[in-house]
């Protein structure tokens, strides 16, 4: 008896967890599904699921119209420039706060998080007015600077948690072995910490390939991301869902396709410390 | 040449006085171990020397020079942590290897030597694995190969056999002093385990409350312990404290019997007592012995003895191993 209780118990959550999953991936599917619709059926009450006229012109219309592979590799180094500078500077930052903290450790920690708690909009226009000054606007050299400085707060304290994990007697036999500070980073802690680095780069990938806020309006077309060229598919002449659906697709590609290879890691990432 | 000395260390952590005070000379090739209970001050005195910790106040010197400021790493010094703390990312070769690379010897030397402190640690057929595909005494062994390897003028050992099982950690006791002799190195040697300490060492640092309660080599701590701590410390069973009138006989404030410095009769002279327990272990035997105004005594018989709880017997000390002690717990010489 209890047995078939507890299988039943299993049969009930495990459907509800699909169904869960499948809520919250369903938008995605609905937008794979729109961009092959044609522009009529995407508009079509009640919608169809999956028993329409399949096409692929909108793909080819948004690769007509803007030049998809343009603004991809902007995205690329944007997310990819932004994600390395930050890590180069998150990992001293993050190093000497783990292994040699002071009274005030958790405080410049808790600062830095602060400053992601306030909505960008609060510091549009300043940041606006420095970046045309310093002839930073529509460069990849502004978006990268910006978004690698928005994220880091987050890249510090993730490398902090897994820089913490690491016994400090290896980081002291190492400097009884005779090694300096920069050695001791590059030979020991770095390849120790591989596994949280990985997953720090990854989510921060993610989260700079995605960032809109202030690609959209730090940068009009050269350096313009996938985030513009999305958005330029909601325009005042109005809304194309089928090809704002295409794009978004191409768009969204390739990070879906880094974060299946490497959501292991990721979700090792993310729980990293918290069981031991 | 690896000759220690510390005048007058000190060292505190914010308000709290970690070590008050410490003077010790340290002989080249001798090995010191430092022992006492848990916080004492021991480790802090060894991340002292190692200087993974800096002093507040006094001097260490190695070889005649005053290392205060100098970086571990320009000391000299090798060290095995207690947690063998291995790179887990390197090879046993490259754990070995770590330190001479990081001094830039050139390839074939670095190999050389790697290869020989393998064969010394019996490591040859591991070099190539990683520490985790170890076994707690062969990770043991890495750690003290990384020490060995570069020569140092001393090796300092932090409690490096407390993980280890009992058959395994008297086993590398054996090695660990062989070693020591063999490379006639200075070593020093913490631990909280007083029968280590005898075993291993030439002479035996008793630390209490941040200071040093006596210096001494193994018999003289034993025979002529300075104060009541180093007494009762060394030895085990721990010695027997008798104060009160049994003491004042002696004219001192406490007096204390090892429990083999006991003789145990049926009757006569002596203090009385009911047996407790009696613990039988073939080349031993031990009584615990309900003494009355004396509290419980423990002695010590070698061999068997054919005696049992609840047995009334009568303890008898031998005058001669009497250690008197005065109000303050000091050791009083006669």
């Amino acid at each position: 008896m209890a047995r078939m209780a507890t299988n039943r118990r299993v049969a009930i959550s495990t459907v509800g967890a699909w169904l869960a999953g499948f809520l919250i991936f369903f938008p995605i599917l609905w937008m794979v599904l729109t961009s092959f619709k044609t522009e009529l059926e995407a508009f079509a009450i009640p919608p169809s699921f999956l028993f329409f006229h399949w096409t692929t012109e909108n793909y080819a219309t948004v690769q007509e119209r803007s030049d998809y592979i343009h603004h991809a590799l902007n995205s690329i180094i944007i997310a990819g420039g932004s994600t390395l500078i930050a890590l180069l500077i998150a990992i001293p930052a993050a190093w000497s706060m783990a292994f040699s903290p002071t009274k005030r450790t958790k405080d410049v920690l808790l600062w830095m998080l602060s400053t992601k708690m306030m909505p960008p909009v609060g510091v549009l226009v300043p940041i606006y007015l420095i970046w045309r000054d310093f002839g930073l606007l529509d460069s990849l050299t502004g978006l990268v600077i910006i978004l690698c400085l928005g994220n880091l707060p987050i890249v510090i304290w993730m490398l902090f948690t897994y820089f913490k994990e690491i016994p400090k007697d290896i980081l002291e036999a190492a400097r009884m072995d005779g090694a300096t500070i920069g050695r001791e980073l590059i030979y020991v802690l770095t390849p120790m910490a591989i596994p949280g680095l990985a997953s720090t780069l990854l989510l921060n990938l993610i989260l700079a390939w995605n960032e809109a806020f202030w690609t959209l309006n730090l940068s009009t077309l050269n350096a313009a991301p996938l985030t513009v060229f999305i958005a330029s598919y909601s325009s005042p002449e109005g809304l194309f869902w089928a090809k704002l659906s295409a794009a978004s697709t191409l768009a969204i590609a390739p990070i879906l396709v880094l974060g299946w290879f490497s959501q292991r890691q990721l979700v090792r990432g993310l729980t990293f410390g918290a069981v031991k | 040449m690896g000759q220690i000395t510390l005048q007058d260390v000190q060292k505190s952590f914010g308000p709290v006085h970690i070590i008050k005070g410490a003077n010790l000379d340290i002989s080249d090739g001798s090995f010191v171990v430092f022992v006492g209970p848990s916080g004492c001050g021991k480790t802090t005195l060894l991340r002292l020397i190692a200087g993974l910790e800096d002093v507040t106040g006094g001097s260490i010197l190695i070889d005649g020079k005053n290392v205060v400021d100098v970086p571990p790493a320009k000391r000299g010094l090798s060290m095995v942590f207690q947690s063998y703390a291995l790179y887990p990312h390197m090879s046993v070769r490259g754990n070995i290897a770590f330190g001479l690379k990081m001094a830039g010897l050139p390839k074939a030397e670095i190999n050389r030597k790697v290869e020989a402190a393998a064969a010394t640690l019996n490591l040859t057929p591991y070099l190539d694995r990683k520490p985790r595909e170890l076994s707690g005494g062969q990770r043991q062994r890495v750690a003290i190969g990384r020490a060995i390897v570069r020569e140092p003028k001393a090796f300092l050992f932090d409690e490096p056999l407390s993980n280890l099982d009992a058959a395994l950690r008297v086993q590398m006791r054996l090695e660990v002093t062989r070693l020591q002799k063999q490379l006639a190195t200075t070593a020093i040697y913490v631990t909280h385990d007083q029968v280590e300490a005898m075993t291993m060492a030439d002479k035996i640092v008793v630390l209490n409350a941040g200071r040093i309660e006596q210096y001494g080599t193994p018999l003289e701590l034993y025979e002529k312990p300075a104060n009541l701590f180093v007494a009762g410390f060394i030895g085990s069973p721990k010695m027997n404290f008798v104060n009160g009138a049994a003491a004042a006989k002696y004219g001192a404030a406490t007096i204390g019997v090892r429990p083999e410095h006991l003789r145990i009769a049926r009757d006569g002279e002596g203090w009385p007592g009911k047996i407790a327990v009696a613990e039988h272990l073939g080349s031993d035997t031990f009584l615990y012995v309900d003494a009355g105004a004396l509290g419980t005594l423990t002695a010590r018989h070698v061999g068997e003895l054919d005696l049992s709880a609840g047995d009334d017997i009568v303890l008898s000390p031998d005058p001669s191993r009497i250690h008197r002690f005065d109000k303050d717990g000091n050791a009083l010489r006669s």
